[in-house]
């Protein structure tokens, strides 16, 4: 019978090879048009403050006048230095607090599917009352009881109340995982548990976690703001987006740019972080990748 | 090319349906075809079974039939010629009445083609209130009676039921009932019994047949296995790589194939009767676009020459009424059935086990779905495990592999008894013992490259490291035929067969005396399943391994088995030497289980 094993196939003509999905999401619309309005701000967030016509608390006129871009705001600071020098605090606390809330969001999710059983139980049903609370809540219990927090509270409290919310999503696609074949193979080879985690599963979950994290991101900005719109910064004097909103809604009537300035800047922010997202998702939705 | 030209053949007398000179291809590619130069006619009466590989634009002749194609094809050519109307040239509200009413579909799978939340009954009314079928009164007794011809049951509570409270074969009568219901003259069924067991595809068949016969309906069976069609089909036409390459009567077809690639085919079909040698067709099945010039089969023919790769064979006529699309059709011989068997395995050979089950019973949860499962496996030998679904012979093997943990008795590996669950076994019993999954499209990370997924049981069990585990790897690639080339490939690249050669390359990585086959082949073509086959065989010679090999498929085990275990529900009912247990089996079962099973001998 084995003579027969000679006709077997010889090298075989590949498939040619997929797109990757990066190069399918260039491809999207939504993703590069998004992509490109989140770097335009987070751009001029970073660079903003070398390019800023006068100092952050710099008083160039009186308080609500038209002097300059977008005017001055309640001290008489001009609104266009502070908003360029504002965002930066705001969108590295946001992007970090993303990175913390992706990494042990998806720890949490990927652990709980894996394990199974008891685990997925008992660790979805915690993060299930932790998701119970507004998000804001979460923050301002503690941020409340410090009399001036740190950037790294922020970036920690912030990251954690989008944890939970980061944990379902990766536990969702892991669930898909792990019931599948390769999974079983790991397992009946004798893999370590940690390994079939880092080295079977995790690296199918890159796009929707991508997506997740693009769209964690936008809720933290807004998140970031809005404790900044609340008073709770680290720096009372400093400019802060959210901040800014709050020192000067008592002039929206007489300066309304000194409020809509950052408002803009904020929504322009999230509309581009969600596109991105939106467009990963979309790539990953029609499954290219496998 | 002008369709014009070809007008005078309006003017004679179809019953039934033809096609005409029928081509197909991609929009998003002008010139290339999926199928091209389809002549074929289905006679009132007549099952025509059209038969071929995936990839070979089979079900787009199928539902070509309908005047629809997939999204992103497009006919460019030919005629559906019904009663002497060109379906293609119809308005789409004539050809929408002409669907379900004249010419009807049956889809693969038809649980996605029933609505699951509209009762049975319901469903049946609602279409022939769609068709005008009836009055109101009478619907209810007409889905009755269409029950009733598919051999279902009809009373008031089946037709309460909802799909999923069906089993599988049910389903699939249903689907039968409501495609007969209407009439049809034509009727298109796109591999009908794919997933169904022997004994329920046994019975749809027959229900099909007859439904054909007594309404004398034109069918065209479309499926990948050449043993049903060897079942029930009057004509064969046999598709490869969107032509029809050979076209005659079943008689023919089987006893004196012709072409090369149908001669091919039935050498790599198992027989039930006899053991046989069985071969793959080297090569994959050309995609769209990718197909060689001149006869579209020249590249992977064994009696190819240079004319052969010139034009374009033409179909044409051997003997009245069976056509071949092969220049050397009156050269290259002829054909035997009984080519490439080989003796059954000797029922006495002298046994060294090495690996027996003994009271094994198996849980899920608090639910037992095996019992007192005993037999053993000897060296450099195959047992199959042989039932339909839900028997249990996929968790027995899962059992030994490690996958599943909660079972009871016993199971001892040279005499040690194995940990229940792969995490409790010795590392050099994870080692020895390998498991295959069935699906290859899913035991292999897509992430991962080639040289990644088979490089790792040799790191992880210390027989290879770094520079050394490479060479083993293009070693191990090269023995499952594979060449260099797909190590640095990932899997998605490859094809199905491909990527079950991979797993082979990486459960022999860990160099096993044992290897647990599950299903292995039931998801390839059976081009590949042959060659597939053929290398199991010579890594059994070669190497001396051992093999549980769970399988469906009667006559495949009489190829490469030596003992089989029949399971019915959980229990062995019959077991012992494949030769005595095929040859004359004691259990009701199993006589039942051989008499359904598809058979070309």
């Amino acid at each position: 019978m084995s003579a027969t094993a000679d006709r077997a196939t010889p090298a075989p003509t590949p498939a040619p090879a997929e797109r990757s999905t990066f190069q399918k999401m260039l491809r999207q619309k939504r993703f590069v048009f998004g992509g490109i309005i989140t770097l335009a701000v987070a751009l001029f967030a970073l660079f903003g403050p070398l390019f800023a016509p006068y100092g952050e608390n710099e008083v160039v006129g009186p308080p609500y006048s038209s002097q300059g871009v977008f005017g001055t705001d309640y001290l008489g600071q001009d609104v266009l230095s502070r908003l360029m020098y504002g965002g930066t605090e705001v969108l590295i606390i946001a992007l970090l607090a993303t990175v913390l809330s992706t990494v042990f969001g998806t720890l949490i999710g990927v652990i709980a599917a894996y394990g199974g059983g008891w685990w997925d139980e008992v660790i979805m049903r915690l993060n299930d009352v932790l998701l119970s609370f507004p998000q804001i809540l979460l923050a301002l219990v503690v941020l409340t009881s410090i009399a001036q927090p740190k950037a790294w509270m922020l970036v920690v409290l912030v990251g954690l109340s989008n944890a939970p919310r980061t944990a379902r999503i990766a536990r969702g696609v892991a669930l898909g995982l792990v019931s599948r074949d390769f999974v079983h193979a790991a397992e009946a080879l004798g893999e370590k548990r940690s390994r079939v985690i880092v080295a079977e599963v995790l690296p199918n979950m890159n796009a929707p976690l991508l997506a997740e994290a693009g769209l964690r991101l936008t809720f933290s900005i807004g998140l970031v703001a809005a404790i900044g719109f609340l008073g709770i910064t680290t720096d009372p004097s400093a400019a802060n987006w959210g901040q800014m909103i709050n020192e000067n809604r008592l002039g929206l009537a007489t300066q309304a740019w000194a409020v809509l300035a950052p408002v803009f800047v904020i929504a322009l922010f999230t509309i581009g972080t969600n596109l991105t997202a939106d467009g990963i998702a979309q790539v990953n939705q029609r499954g290219g990748d496998d | 090319m002008s369709t014009a030209a070809q007008e005078p053949t309006a003017t004679r007398t179809t019953s039934g349906i033809a096609i005409e000179d029928l081509r197909i291809g991609l929009t998003a590619r002008p010139g290339v075809d999926v199928v091209d130069d389809i002549d074929l006619v289905l006679r009132p009466g007549e099952v025509v079974g059209l038969v071929g590989e995936s990839g070979s634009g089979k079900t787009t002749v199928g539902t070509a039939l309908l005047g629809y194609t997939r999204a992103g094809a497009a006919i460019e050519r030919g005629k559906i010629l019904f009663e002497d109307k060109d379906v293609l040239g119809l308005p789409w509200q004539q050809v929408r009445q002409l669907r379900g009413e004249e010419i009807a579909y049956v889809p693969q799978d038809p649980a996605s083609a029933l609505n699951p939340a509209i009762r049975i009954g319901r469903q049946i009314v609602e279409l022939m209130e769609l068709r005008g079928l009836g009055t109101d009164e009478s619907r209810l007794q007409g889905a009755r009676d269409g029950l009733a011809e598919v051999g279902l049951p009809n009373d008031d509570e089946f037709l309460r039921r909802y799909s999923h409270q069906l089993s599988g074969g049910q389903v699939q009568r249903v689907a039968l009932a409501m495609a007969f219901l209407p009439k049809p003259k034509v009727l298109v069924l796109d591999e009908p019994t794919t997933g169904l067991d022997v004994t329920t595809q046994g019975m749809v068949l027959q229900t099909m047949g007859e439904l054909c016969r007594t309404h004398g309906v034109a069918a065209l069976y479309v499926t990948h296995d050449l043993a049903v069609i060897a079942n029930i089909a009057d004509r064969v036409a046999v598709m490869y790589a969107g032509q029809i390459a050979e076209l005659g009567d079943r008689d023919t077809i089987f006893q004196s194939p012709t072409h090369p690639y149908t001669r091919a085919l039935l050498d790599s079909i198992p027989h039930l009767s006899q053991a046989r040698a069985l071969s793959g067709i080297p090569g994959r099945t050309p995609a769209p676009g990718a197909r060689p010039s001149g006869c579209r089969f020249n590249d992977r023919c064994e009696y190819a020459i240079d004319e052969c790769r010139a034009a374009v064979p033409e179909l044409h006529d051997v003997t009245p009424g069976h056509s071949v699309r092969c220049i050397r059709a009156g050269e290259i011989g002829t054909w035997d059935i009984s080519r490439g068997t080989v003796p059954d395995t000797d029922p006495d050979k002298k046994r060294d086990i090495i690996l027996s089950l003994e009271d094994l019973g198996v849980f899920y949860g608090h639910k037992q779905v095996v019992f007192d499962v005993n037999f053993d496996l000897g060296r450099a030998e195959v047992v199959a495990l042989v039932g339909e679904s839900g028997s249990g012979k996929t968790t027995i093997s899962r059992c030994v592999g490690g996958l599943h943990k909660e079972w009871t008795g016993t199971i001892a590996f040279e005499g040690n008894q194995l940990g229940h669950g792969s995490r409790k076994r010795s590392v050099d019993d994870r080692k020895r013992i390998q498991y295959i999954f069935q699906n290859p499209y899913l035991s292999l990370n897509p992430r991962l490259t080639i040289e990644q997924i088979v490089k790792r049981p040799m790191e992880l069990f210390g027989i290879a490291s770094g520079k050394a585990a490479t060479e083993r790897v293009v070693e191990l690639l090269d023995q499952v035929a594979l060449g260099p080339a797909v190590l640095k490939y990932q899997a998605s690249r490859l094809s199905g067969g491909e990527r079950q050669r991979v797993a082979i390359a990486r459960a022999l990585a860990a160099e096993p005396d044992v290897l647990v086959c599950d299903e292995i082949t039931s998801a390839l073509d059976v081009s590949v399943q042959g060659s597939i086959v053929a290398l199991l065989e010579s890594l059994r010679v070669s190497r001396g391994i051992s093999m549980l090999f769970v399988t469906h498929n009667l006559a495949l085990v009489r190829s490469i088995a030596d003992r089989v275990q029949i399971l019915n529900t959980g229990r062995v009912v019959e077991s012992g030497p494949v030769v005595q247990v095929m040859e004359s089996p004691q259990e009701e079962y199993t006589k039942r289980l051989l008499a359904n099973s598809p058979r070309i001998d």
